[in-house]
């Protein structure tokens, strides 16, 4: 912790390359969040209010429903290996840069 | 230290081991034996564990956060073994057994929260954190003010995830294998206190992760079991469950007079379509905000990110928790559907009315059945699991609010950040060994108490008090102390008011209601006409019980003229008259046997009779529910968040204003995180 003053966080705050990144990660993960957050509430909605749609039968005995519960869990997974993917790759790559320069 | 911990180790190993049992439980008599041998392994197993993670177990940062030395996968383990709890294991395996789709449903929820927690709560609340949500919201914000207004929070949250699963855990181990309830619970508070008081955090982290690795086993194998025989094909399977007798019968109770005109094939087909259960959407919705914003606002799975040593490790351990989490609820599918086809929900629900004993009953029913050595094996594993369950959800619970009272209140505010390192060590002690002592006395007193809805009511003050003040502290420049403080008042207050006032409490006049028809039985109705669809008279009319206001109904078609129903007190005088006049020995043993069951529902409705004698209102003096959910977050949340906004808005606050730029690039970039403890 004593080494907070030595550091000009306002200047890296400005820093061209911060900004990149926060611009990149903004957009990234309100896009993502807002898109796993509607797609989540689609199943609650659609039990309640498409009853007819989730009872149509596709394989087997297995309908709309089971199909459209199961695909939540691989959105959601989905969604989980995108962002490591792009954090991993890009992310920390940015961050890292920056780090750097303060050794 | 040492030689008390093993006198603590012996006193619960003989407090879980000995004698002290009553008749009864899921497990024969005669198998206890293997039970308690089961349950006597595994808790061998957490002693060792804490034996070992106490001898490294000396600063504050190794009794919080375990050095921060804990790997992302590790932690991904341990926070699946802190999530699924009692209620998410064996809770949702039970609704998928009773009421089919719903039940899955209802579990989609508990994996999505996890999506908030990757994205937005985990990588900056370890590079800004220290121990606990209070240090993130001091960063910026005034910290004597913010601690105790972070701590009160989390000590609400804590106690209320805490009770239920206390007083659930006991009555569990009680269903299963008939020890007492306050022995039970005694048995899981001096386990929980003995994990954190010696290892603290380590020993915590390990014992979460030993029970998600052997509740991740026992269901891999059941699942295993019940569906090789239809060679791991789902419809097959499914088939299967829709031809199943005991399944079409279980609709068909559900659906009452509405299943008249169906086939059994339709029936069974409905056990996999919605709304057998979840009857209210705006409920549903209300419910599903609750646990997708809450869980990133649980105190105990933030201190779980304190724990790993950097952010990467973080978002990691985020990655493994949603493998295993969403891989579990995926097996909960079989195992529901399993035991509804192969136990049968009556039996299911006869042992334990909201379904809790699914599992378990399956487990027995895959070994061999209620009198074969390796049917009670499975079961006494599958118990001992569960038990292993309460108690390492418990530790992290009773973690996270002694780090709030030792850390935030004492360390923080009383002492003024100037507690020696060994003051704060010994503070944090302290701390655990009294929240662990009102952990058992609250769960003793909430003996036979509703305390279903307090882990809804937990989540939904995470979400509307914790989450907000966490979420724009992090990510709004104009947040401020003002805003965090009467955000995260008026988010919890809120959310507990309307619980205060919603169906979850008890309403002597409707159990009083319920009791008389069991008891009496119905009258005679005539044939009703068909009622049109009520329209709704605007949306608050769907949230509060006010004058004039209409809820919206569905059409209800004609009734044809129904007879009288007889009540348990009339049943039960018949059965005895006509066990009177039989003499076949097993015509007698039928009429025994129904007779018990009458008389099983007939003395649980006089004793709920006798409960409310006397009584018209609830405790906050109600005829009926004043708010129509049962879930508050579709109100609180919101209003939360608007008065973080509104506070902030109005007032100014120059540390906020000055700590953002350090904040903002902390927190994204890990530059000065709390490093790991080098060793």
């Amino acid at each position: 912790m004593s080494k907070t003053n030595d550091i000009n966080w306002a200047a890296i705050d400005a820093d061209p390359r911060f900004q990149a990144l926060h611009r990149k990660k903004t957009l990234f993960l309100w896009g993502l969040m807002i898109f796993s957050t509607i797609y989540y509430f689609l199943l609650p909605i659609g039990a309640a209010y498409f009853q007819d749609l989730f009872k149509v039968k596709v394989w087997g005995v297995v309908n709309v429903g089971i199909l459209f519960a199961l695909s939540e869990f691989a959105v959601a997974w989905g969604i989980a290996v995108w962002y490591s993917i792009k954090a991993n790759g890009q992310f920390d790559a940015m961050a890292q840069t920056i780090i750097n320069d303060q050794k | 230290m040492h030689n008390l911990m093993k006198k603590f180790a012996l006193l619960s190993f003989l407090l879980s081991s000995s004698s002290v049992f009553a008749a009864g439980g899921a497990v024969a008599d005669e198998f206890k034996w293997m039970t308690f041998a089961v349950f006597g392994c595994i808790i061998a197993i957490t002693m060792a564990i804490t034996f070992w993670a106490a001898r490294s177990t000396h600063s504050t940062s190794e009794f919080y956060a375990a050095g921060r030395s804990v790997s992302g996968i590790q932690n991904g383990w341990a926070i699946a073994g802190d999530y699924l709890s009692a209620a998410s294991f064996l809770g949702i395996a039970g609704l998928i057994s009773l009421y089919g789709y719903d039940g899955f449903m209802y579990s989609v929820g508990w994996l999505v929260a996890y999506i908030t927690v990757l994205l937005v709560i985990a990588e900056p609340c370890r590079n800004i954190g220290k121990y606990t949500m209070g240090d993130i919201l001091a960063f910026r914000n005034d910290p004597k003010k913010t601690k105790v207004v972070a701590a009160l929070s989390t000590i609400t949250v804590s106690t209320f995830y805490l009770t239920a699963q206390m007083v659930g855990g006991g009555v569990l181990i009680k269903t299963l294998i008939g020890i007492d309830y306050e022995i039970s619970v005694i048995g899981v508070g001096i386990l929980m206190l003995t994990y954190v008081v010696f290892g603290g955090m380590k020993a915590t982290t390990w014992v979460q992760i030993t029970k998600a690795v052997l509740l991740v086993m026992a269901s891999l194998l059941l699942v295993a079991m019940v569906w090789a025989p239809y060679g791991f094909s789902l419809p097959d399977y499914l088939q299967a469950v829709v031809g199943d007798a005991d399944v079409q019968k279980q609709v068909a109770k559900l659906l009452g007079d509405k299943s008249a005109n169906m086939t059994p094939a339709e029936l069974g087909q409905r056990f996999l379509e919605p709304g057998l259960f979840l009857k209210n959407p705006i409920d549903q919705i209300s419910l599903g905000m609750a646990l997708v914003l809450g869980t990133a606002g649980m105190p105990h799975i933030l201190m779980r990110f304190f724990t790993v040593p950097t952010a990467q490790a973080a978002r990691v351990s985020v990655i493994w928790a949603m493998g295993i989490i969403g891989g579990f609820y995926v097996l909960t599918l079989f195992l529901g559907t399993g035991a509804a086809m192969l136990v049968g929900a009556a039996k299911i629900s006869s042992i334990d009315a909201g379904g809790n004993m699914a599992g378990p009953l399956l487990a027995q029913f895959l070994g061999g059945g209620e009198n074969s050595m390796m049917g009670n094996f499975m079961l006494a594993f599958v118990a001992a699991v569960a038990f292993a369950t309460i108690v390492a959800v418990v530790a992290g619970l009773v973690l996270a609010s002694a780090s709030a009272m030792a850390h935030d209140i004492y360390v923080g505010v009383i002492r003024g950040e100037k507690a020696t390192p060994k003051e704060q060590v010994i503070a944090a002690r302290v701390s655990s060994v009294i929240v662990g002592i009102i952990a058992i006395v609250v769960g003793i007193m909430a003996k036979g108490q509703n305390v279903a809805h307090l882990v809804a009511l937990a989540f939904a003050v995470a979400a509307s008090s914790n989450l907000p003040a966490v979420f724009l502290t992090l990510y709004w420049k104009k947040c401020n102390t003002t805003g965090i403080i009467g955000g995260m008042l008026v988010g919890s207050l809120t959310a507990i008011g309307l619980v205060m006032v919603s169906p979850n409490m008890t309403y002597p006049l409707a159990v009083a209601k319920a009791a008389n028809k069991v008891l009496d039985g119905e009258p005679a109705t005539l044939a009703k006409e068909a009622v049109p669809e009520k329209i709704s008279s605007g949306f608050m009319c769907e949230l509060f019980a006010m004058d004039g206001c209409q809820k919206a109904e569905p059409a209800k078609a004609a009734e044809a003229a129904k007879p009288a129903k007889p009540g348990t007190r009339e049943k039960l005088l018949v059965l005895k008259a006509k066990l009177e006049t039989v003499a076949d020995a097993t015509e007698k043993a039928t009429l025994t046997a129904e007779m018990a069951k009458v008389q099983t529902a007939n003395d649980k409705a006089e004793a709920d009779l006798k409960k409310v004698e006397g009584q018209t209102t609830s405790i906050m003096g109600l005829e009926k529910p004043f708010f129509l959910l049962k879930n508050p977050g579709l109100i609180s949340i919101p209003l939360g968040f608007l008065m973080v906004i509104l506070g902030s808005l109005f007032t100014r606050d120059k540390r906020a204003e000055d700590m953002w730029d350090e904040l903002y690039v902390r927190q994204n970039t890990g530059i000065n995180a709390e490093q790991a403890s080098v060793h």
